[in-house]
């Protein structure tokens, strides 16, 4: 199908854009990469007034270092991402989970803003934030305000924000020496949505792990913190005895959906078996 | 109320002006109002690949672009790579390996073959099929396509003989 007409704007800054975020209120809506907005319009599920097509803004493509950590821009595309030597060394599980994002012809146009204001269940990179212990910038007219990731992500599609709001960075902190993540999924045909995937990071000492923070994607309404199978894994290595153990608590912590993709008895297996293969990639020398 | 919006951009290196309805995406505006009729529009929601051409060099799915957004852009499409002889190697492939056979996913599987091979000149069966996941082919099963993007890479300088 085609969109239903809209208007189309096109400001040149963060001021303007606020202005018409206030003009259309809830029939306004943000276009950024627009590798999900664009589709929804397609196929008329959503209706807008009025696109406000942020790609210009000056200032929000960067991804830079400074005290707070790595900051990265939210109109960099997950291919800019996917290529940073900075996020390379400074966010490897960005690096590992962006080629994972749709494919090449999406990671091209979707932005890192795009991603975390959608807040789809499946995506990759809420899931990343929040393992990374990360924040969300978001900027409203007169201030701006840090949310933590952990606290951003709400519900499907459901985020923190406010109206008005615009994320416009995601602020990860300085990973200190001894700490590794690892991000995999497992999806039934590369670039698909994740039947699972997992996002892990943690200190790793003798091969053994500690505060370790597993975060799944595809298996709730929100990245969905294994906060069980982490206290089952505290001060251990992977080995089978304590993967076993880690997997019996995350039937606990996980409560997946069934669908026409997977059902909630394959993804809690799939749960399992992504786990072992993360950690045990993960404490690898 | 008159919606429309006055684009500037470069398509296949000519120089273009329209007015464009904001709701347009790129690929029927290729196909609409510049007859370029080679990018296929196929499922419209950014899944098949038919409708995939390059836009300031990067590769684009042309359903999720708005033409409105390539306004001052460089948009490369079939036609184009094709005056150029840019892909003349993967075009003669596909025909040799009988990689087309109703053809509407050729353009938007050469464009990304020709990508994949730029990225990686020595992509092997495996990065050559996970290039491609994101472009559908109903006809050939795949194999035709694979194996001729194979063969133009391990000829194509840098490749793996």
């Amino acid at each position: 199908m085609k969109p239903a007409p809209f208007a189309y704007h096109r400001p040149g800054s963060l001021a303007e854009a606020f202005d018409l975020l206030d003009r259309y209120g809830s029939d306004g809506r943000i276009l950024a990469g627009g590798q999900s907005l664009v589709p929804v319009l397609n196929m008329r599920l959503a209706t807008p007034t009025a696109l406000i097509d942020i790609n210009r803004l000056p200032g929000l493509d960067g991804i830079g270092l400074g005290p707070e950590g790595l900051v990265i821009g939210a109109l960099c595309r997950h291919a800019a991402v996917e290529g940073s030597p900075l996020v390379a060394r400074h966010a490897p599980l960005l690096a590992q989970a962006m080629p994972h994002v749709g494919h090449l012809a999406i990671r091209t146009r979707g932005t890192v803003g795009g991603s975390i204001a959608l807040a789809d269940p499946a995506a990759e990179l809420p899931a990343c934030l929040v393992a990374l212990d990360a924040t969300v910038r978001a900027s409203r007219r007169g201030g701006a305000r840090d949310i933590p990731a952990a606290r951003f992500f709400r519900g499907i599609y459901t985020t923190a924000l406010e109206p008005g709001e615009v994320v416009t960075a995601a602020v990860i902190p300085p990973i200190a020496p001894g700490w590794r993540s690892r991000f995999d999924e497992l999806v039934r045909r590369a670039g698909d949505y994740a039947l699972v995937g997992l996002a892990a990071h943690g200190r790793v000492a003798d091969g053994a792990l500690a505060e370790l923070r597993l975060v799944f994607t595809g298996v709730g309404p929100t990245p969905m913190r294994a906060a069980g199978a982490e206290a089952a894994l505290a001060g251990r290595r992977p080995d089978p005895q304590a993967l076993a153990a880690a997997g019996r608590a995350l039937d606990a912590d996980l409560d997946p959906p069934g669908d026409v993709h997977a059902s909630a008895a394959l993804r809690r297996h799939l749960a399992r078996v992504l786990l072992a293969r993360v950690l045990t990639r993960m404490t690898e020398n | 109320m008159d919606l429309t919006v006055e684009i500037a951009l470069t398509v296949n290196g000519a120089a273009v002006r329209r007015r464009v309805e904001p709701r347009q995406n790129l690929v029927d505006f290729l196909r609409q109002e510049l007859e370029l009729t080679g990018s296929h529009v196929g499922c419209e929601h950014g899944a098949c690949g038919a409708c995939t051409v390059r836009m300031d060099g990067s590769l684009v799915r042309g359903c999720l672009v708005l033409a409105v957004q390539a306004d001052g852009a460089r948009v490369e499409t079939i036609e184009g790579v094709t005056a150029t002889g840019e892909i003349a190697d993967l075009q003669d492939a596909f025909a040799r390996e009988n990689a087309v056979q109703c053809g509407f996913c050729a353009s938007g599987m050469l464009l990304t073959s020709h990508e994949i091979l730029r990225r990686n000149p020595r992509a092997g069966e495996t990065e050559i099929r996970e290039g491609l996941s994101g472009n559908y082919c109903r006809c050939t099963g795949y194999h035709a396509i694979v194996e001729a993007v194979r063969k133009v890479g391990a000829a194509r300088p840098g490749g793996q003989s």
